[in-house]
């Protein structure tokens, strides 16, 4: 891959016989990017048939570049990150305009990703507590980010922050989805060869397999059809048996409630899968998926009992959708008088 | 404008075998009881994932009950036990999510207790009414 404009010395790849390829990133950490980087050897095969005319990580391109784009002149963007602000909407709106495919790169930019945790909370909250709360801040006035803003005159506009944190598809229309926490390179490198290829599958498809992570997790075989546990364990406090199913220890593992393909990269690293690739075909909401399958998992054979081992698990929210939260049907969290008991 | 008392949707889903008959029982035996439950008959208890319970919460439910045959009663064994282990936690996360346990609630009713049944649904509305409308769309969904 070349940046834009830089095409001129190679001879025969003329400019044209080029598929432009755009990347912007949302709210993301950084990793999504550090997985396009990786691609290297992925991507050897087509690295002369690509052009990349936007990677805001890596060159220097203006939102007025993109604006002056023709529709569909960039085959395909490949957007990560979830979006929370009004300035993250005005691009991948844009992004949606301009270009012929629009991929969801990512778990957050798929789900909502960890970025969407925040949806446990309320903006008003977040921001009480980073500029106001916060021991380390240093706010007499207590000021708060406000849209607009008036110094010595001048009118300023910052973009605006959303009440909740939303997956692309709840913003734009999305062609494809590449799944996880970060996309793992065979699949990124797959994905581009099928759009060079035009090789597509049916759009809306998460490009990966569609079988679920147990299905082809190494542990599997340890992993009983019934089990009973008693007590949820934690990953932070007890070390688990590097060859037994997560599940079957107590350990919550997503496997069941989450779609394969990443490589069990988190299992062979003796941790339990968090659900980066989000719910397997069929299901519409990772953490009731995964709560349907508890009837199987746990003990307690009175409401109490069953209570007991419910209350071992520490954070349901945060566990069953790390990574899905503004995806899944209850999307945020609820504020109203109720719950302010 | 006189403004109408609010009155909750309940969303039940009752097992065939023991509540349904019960909810049937309270029918013909001519029980009143308020209109805001609607029912939908599943084989088991066992059969209600609770997707289909956080479903009903998103499109507009303000109570979901659950009722199924006494522990062990059911039809398939063990279909409550199940029931009850995966309640134990949707309870916990649908807390986290600001919906009270008031709004959920698991019971157990007999072919035979048909009073039963109208007086759980009798209870289950009025405590719905005092809690007042979920009305999740307009809270959450609706918010950018
Ligand atoms: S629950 Fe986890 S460890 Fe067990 S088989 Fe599934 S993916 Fe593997
Ligand atoms: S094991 Fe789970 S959390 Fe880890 S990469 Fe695979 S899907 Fe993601
Ligand atoms: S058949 Fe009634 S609860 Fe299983």
């Amino acid at each position: 891959m070349e940046p834009h404009g830089n095409g001129a010395g190679t001879a025969q790849s003329t400019k044209a016989a080029k598929t432009k390829v755009a990347f912007y990133w949302c709210a993301s950490c950084g990793g999504c990017e550090e997985a396009v980087v990786d691609l290297a050897e992925a991507i050897l095969p087509v690295l002369d048939k690509v052009e990349i005319v936007l990677w805001p990580v890596a060159l220097d391109y203006k939102l007025e570049d993109v604006r002056a784009w023709r529709r569909g002149e960039v085959a395909v963007a490949f957007v990560n990150g979830s979006v929370r602000s009004s300035e993250q909407e005005m691009w991948v709106e844009l992004l949606r305009e301009k270009c012929g495919l629009v991929v969801a790169f990512g778990a957050c930019a798929h789900l909502g990703g960890i970025p969407g945790l925040a949806n446990a909370t309320t903006r008003d909250e977040i921001l009480a507590n980073k500029y106001q709360r916060s021991p380390t801040v240093d706010n007499p006035r207590g000021v708060l980010p406000q849209r607009d803003t008036r110094v010595d005159g001048a009118e300023l506009e910052l973009p605006e922050l959303w009440h909740s944190v939303r997956p692309l598809d709840q913003v734009i229309d999305v062609d494809y989805y590449l799944p996880g926490c970060a996309p793992p390179p065979e699949l990124i490198g797959k994905a581009l060869l099928a759009i060079l290829a035009g090789q597509l599958p049916q759009k809306g498809a998460v490009l990966t397999t569609d079988k679920s992570l147990c299905e082809t997790c190494p542990r599997n075989p340890t992993k009983p059809a019934e089990l009973r546990v008693e007590r949820f364990r934690r990953i932070a406090t007890e070390a688990p048996d590097p060859t037994h199913c997560f599940l079957a220890d107590g350990f919550v593992c997503l496997g069941p409630a989450t779609r394969g393909g990443c490589g069990e990269r988190c299992i062979r690293g003796n941790m339990p899968c968090r659900g980066c690739f989000g719910p397997p075909p069929g299901a519409i909401d990772q953490g009731t998926k995964f709560l349907a399958s508890l009837g199987a998992l746990t003990a307690g054979e009175t409401e109490a009992e069953a209570a007991a081992v419910a209350a071992t698990m520490a954070d349901p929210l945060g566990t069953l959708y790390r990574f899905s939260l503004p995806a899944s049907l209850l999307r945020a969290r609820r504020v109203a008088k109720e719950v302010h008991r | 404008m006189t403004t109408r008392p609010f009155e909750p949707k309940i969303l039940g889903f009752l097992c065939r075998w023991c509540a349904y008959t019960g909810a049937d029982l309270a029918g013909i035996s001519r029980t009143k009881y308020p209109p805001n439950l609607t029912a939908i008959r599943v084989m088991c208890s066992g059969r209600v994932d609770p997707t289909f319970v956080v479903k009903a919460f998103a499109d507009g439910a303000d109570g979901v009950l659950i009722a199924g045959c006494h522990p062990g009663d059911c039809h398939y064994q063990n279909g409550n036990h199940k029931t009850m282990r995966r309640v134990a936690l949707l309870t916990r996360l649908l807390a986290q999510y600001g919906i009270g346990r008031e709004r959920l609630r698991l019971e157990w009713v007999s072919a035979a207790e048909g009073d039963r049944f109208a007086r759980i649904v009798q209870e289950f509305t009025a405590q719905l009414r005092q809690l007042g409308p979920l009305a999740w769309q307009q809270f959450v969904a609706a918010e950018n």
